[in-house]
């Protein structure tokens, strides 16, 4: 228990030291360092002990001065959100804000209500998994902004820094997110959720541009949406069913008529936090903030909240409407951002849609509720976090030397920044080639969606994969461009921001030679606990085998390149231009003897895949689909 | 043993299988055309030949990467012929193809530059039914692993019709047949120089052309695999499908000129959702 109340606690601790140290300094670097290190080192201690007792465990059955405490956290994030809400006249935002905080309150002290005892906070397999996520992603992100932090105000001198805050926020968030995995008790997880809502907020308005602070409240009211929906939830499960805990929730099964209404909510909520469509264009907007705000959003934290909802409460979802909703809102977004990313040249959009896109492939896994859906949902989680927040790292990196983050600018980034560029391989990699990490847990999706006769996912899923296929090649393609004659460029990037992605490429490289010791000693058990059933595995030992010695292929060929052209003298020569190449590979002579500027551009097709074209139909389909099945549950209630 | 066996036999004959192919290719060609045609054994006096030419590349990660797009080919194949997992083959073949892909990008000129996106058009037009097949036939026999397949009493291709179509339609885009040769093609006329291949010469051309070959051979035993049951006699049937698919493509490569990139994804993804999806919801339906 001491170990929990560490992890949630410390980080608000180091946050309110971290907000009184205004000035950039050695002192502030250190002592964030320090407080990663820390929470690093507390999380694997939990997690090691957490996979030896190998127990589920729960405390804390009476809280009621805690509650009371949180009661008094609530009203402050109203008034904080109030505050805003005026001084930037987004009146809408203070409604929904008081609608909801309103609403929890008048539970809190309406008197008592005959709710089934249960523990508040709860620790299993999925806990640990969420807490490495958060401690260690989450931690080396805050280790990478430090260095970030500076060059960023460096460069950008228009902006007032504010960076005190930004760490402080950073680790708010951290502490919200152990916060939520760990709370049994939906009031809990609530505040929690609500605390990080804000906190992105607060995060995506950082420069206080006219388009942050715009796009910070779309991701507001968004989020608060959600939140009203998970409100609402609580209330009728406190209400009617007489719970207010997610494992009594849970425990009703998908068969009870009584409990679709909150778990439709429930599932609302979690899908705007996880950015689905028609909720994604807040995580779009998101990319104004400063890099680091993105990985923490994109990969350890926030979205990763919102689909862990989904996985606890998967169970319930099996062979019901509220579980088709969430399939098909999942699948649908999984294709159809996957279009849309195709059509982005800037770096951090392509990340922003295919993170809302893989997402999506987590939620349909969730919404099929199988055990081996959600096994396949729950690897997808992992090795997305590991993946992303490294791409998005490293872009930002990129950005910081090369001054832009356009896909298109990063042409022959292996001759101009090796280092960064093989990084970024390694990411794109991860993201969807075989034998990595997303590609094992998309393949068993596809089994599961197939055994679980879901057609409609099973479409959305290969032609999905056919656009993610194109539009991450493409951008690999760029980064392997042999560019002559290109100076090495000077890398800005510090020592603590190259520790922070190296130790994230390796744990991505070793999460894909390691992952059947995860899946048996976590993902399985975890699956069982919930499930109450064991499976096969649901990938074979032998072709486990088989992805190893891909993995090796890969690592040998270089060597064995060598070897089939051994003996050989190669020459080489410039490329052919349709024109001579005038010798430095960007110019070439054209017909009347002029030199002539060459330039390779990446397809875009942007005819077809647009976000003009696409978006806005998408989100319109999205939102009459969520509307109508949303109005089907609440009316058979009624 | 029996795997080791098949790979080994796989290793040694498919260049064979696959070079004769080719040269039946160029034979039929020509005879549609009109011409003689050259030697049957031809593609192999054009293979000796690149192995010996002096080696001319435009930077030394290009080799590398062809070499991937060779290993990774031949351990598709291997994977496939030894009774692997389907969706694995397939991504595998995913793999080499990005290998292939990448070896162009390298390059940084116009032409490879071109035939790379091209490239990457084409495997996002097949990439749907080349997975959906994976799919059809784990859902007819129950099993992913070519090696249950092919035990089963009757042909997958009773179950799998649509899924039969389907495949055909975008081995064409495989086999790099008009009209969907779009991003190289064997022919000398190409509108994009040599697309793809622009800038290999020597003996990495070589090894494109002996990847090419070991590719054919597996995409025919895909092909094959439809056919094939626990029978002894229907491994000839099988055989004599690949012949008559094989011929197919190259009548169409005859016939049709080479469309634009709209067209082929267009169609490509019409005939998978037409015949793969189809022939895929009344096999859920009826299982």
């Amino acid at each position: 228990m001491e170990i929990i109340t560490f992890l949630i606690g410390f980080p608000f601790l180091a946050a309110l030291v971290l907000v009184f140290m205004r000035k950039q300094s050695v002192l502030r670097s250190i002592l964030v360092f320090l407080s990663c290190a820390l929470i690093i080192a507390a999380v694997i201690y939990f997690a090691i002990t957490g996979m030896i007792n190998g127990q589920t465990q729960s405390f804390l059955p009476e809280t009621h001065n805690l509650d009371l405490a949180m009661a008094i956290a609530e009203i402050g994030l109203m008034i904080l959100v109030v505050v805003y809400a005026f001084r930037y006249r987004k009146y809408y935002v203070a409604l929904l804000s008081v609608a909801q905080t309103g609403l929890m309150l008048w539970l809190d002290f309406s008197g008592e209500h005959k709710v089934q005892a249960a523990p508040h906070i709860l620790s299993d397999k999925l806990t640990i998994m969420m807490c490495l996520i958060i401690g260690v992603i989450g931690s080396l992100i805050c280790v990478y902004a430090v260095g970030y932090m500076k060059e960023y105000h460096e460069h950008h001198k228009e902006y007032k820094d504010r960076s005190a805050m930004f760490f402080a926020l950073l680790f708010v968030f951290l502490g919200a997110m152990f916060g939520l995995v760990f709370s049994n008790n939906l009031i809990w997880m609530y505040f929690f959720w609500e605390i990080t809502s804000l906190c992105s907020f607060l995060l995506i308005a950082y420069t206080k541009t006219e388009e942050a602070i715009n796009n910070a409240f779309r991701a507001l009211w968004m989020n608060l949406l959600g939140g009203l929906g998970f409100a609402v939830a609580i209330v009728y499960c406190v209400l009617q069913l007489g719970v207010s805990d997610i494992r009594s929730f849970v425990a009703f099964g998908n068969e009870s008529a009584l409990v679709l209404v909150p778990l439709a909510l429930l599932a609302f909520a979690g899908l705007t936090k996880s950015a689905q469509l028609p909720f994604s264009r807040w995580l779009l907007g998101a990319m104004v903030a400063p890099t680091p705000t993105s990985a923490l959003l994109h990969s350890a934290t926030m979205v990763k909240a919102g689909v862990f909802l989904l996985i606890r409460l998967s169970p319930m979802f099996h062979g019901n409407i509220v579980g088709m909703m969430v399939t098909t809102i999942g699948g649908f977004t999984f294709f159809a951002t996957s279009m849309l990313a195709i059509s982005q040249s800037d770096a951090k959009k392509v990340l922003a849609y295919s993170t809302i896109s893989n997402l999506g492939l987590i939620t349909a896994c969730a919404g099929i509720g199988m055990h081996e859906a959600v096994w396949a949902g729950v690897l997808l989680m992992l090795f997305h976090a590991v993946s992303k927040s490294l791409m998005f790292l490293s872009v930002g990196a990129v950005e910081n030397s090369l001054g832009s983050r356009n896909i298109e600018d990063m042409h022959g980034l292996i001759v101009k920044l090796p280092g960064l560029a093989f990084l970024m391989i390694t990411g794109i990699a991860g993201m969807f080639l075989a034998p990595f990490g997303m590609l094992i847990s998309k393949w068993a999706a596809l089994k599961a969606f197939v055994d679980s006769d879901s057609m409609l996912l099973v479409v959305f899923l290969v032609f999905g994969s056919a656009t993610t296929l194109f539009y991450w090649t493409k951008w690999l393609g760029k980064l392997l461009a042999v560019l002559h004659n290109s100076a090495r460029l000077h890398s800005k990037v510090g020592t603590s921001q190259w520790l922070s992605m190296l130790v994230q490429a390796f744990l991505m490289i070793a999460l894909c030679i390691l992952f059947p010791i995860v899946s048996t000693y976590l993902v399985e058990p975890f699956l069982a606990d919930m499930f109450h059933s064991t499976i096969p595995a649901v990938i074979s030992q032998g072709n486990m085998n088989i992805m190893l010695i891909m993995l090796f292929a890969i690592v040998i060929l270089p060597i064995a390149v060598r070897f089939l052209t051994f003996g050989k003298k190669q020459k080489i020569v410039m490329s052919y231009m349709g024109g001579a190449n005038t010798g430095d590979d960007r110019h070439f002579v054209d017909s009347f003897g002029d030199n002539r500027e060459i330039y390779l551009a990446n397809w875009y097709m942007e005819d077809y895949f647009s976000e003009k074209k696409l978006l806005k139909p998408s989100i319109l389909l999205a939102t009459a689909f969520i509307l109508i099945l949303m109005g089907i549950v609440i009316g058979g209630a009624l | 043993m029996e795997k080791l066996a098949a790979i080994v036999i796989y290793l040694v004959l498919a260049p064979f299988i696959g070079g004769l192919l080719s040269g039946i290719d160029r034979k039929l060609s020509a005879r549609m055309q009109g011409r003689k045609g050259p030697p049957l054994l031809q593609p192999f006096y054009d293979l000796l030949k690149l192995f010996a030419k002096q080696v001319v590349v435009v930077n030394h990660v290009q080799d590398f990467l062809v070499g991937g797009f060779l290993i990774f080919v031949i351990f598709t194949g291997c994977l496939f012929f030894s009774g692997g997992d389907l969706l694995l083959v397939f991504f595998a073949l995913t793999l080499a193809g990005i290998f292939f892909m990448m070896s162009a990008c390298s390059a940084n000129s116009p032409y490879s530059s071109m035939g790379a996106q091209r490239e990457l058009l084409q495997m996002m037009a097949y990439e749907p039914m080349v997975l959906l097949v994976g799919i059809g036939f784990y859902m007819s026999t129950g099993s992913f692993a070519v090696s249950d397949i092919i035990k089963q009493p009757t042909s997958s291709i009773v179950y799998l019709p649509g899924f039969f179509i389907g495949f055909v339609y975008i081995l064409t885009i495989k086999l790099r047949k008009s009209p969907f040769d779009l991003s190289t093609s064997h022919h000398a006329h190409q509108e994009m120089v040599k697309g793809l291949t622009t800038e290999i010469s020597g003996n990495i051309l070589a090894l494109v052309e002996l990847s090419h070959w070991y590719e054919n051979v597996f995409l025919l035993g895909v092909v094959g695999l439809f056919i094939i049951n626990s029978t002894w006699w229907s491994a000839i049937i099988a055989v004599a499908v690949c012949m008559a698919v094989f011929f197919l493509e190259i009548f169409a490569d005859m016939v049709f000129p080479r469309v634009k990139w709209e067209l082929m994804l267009k169609s490509t993804w019409l005939v998978t959702l037409g015949a793969g999806v189809l022939n895929m919801i009344i096999l859920n339906a009826v299982r």
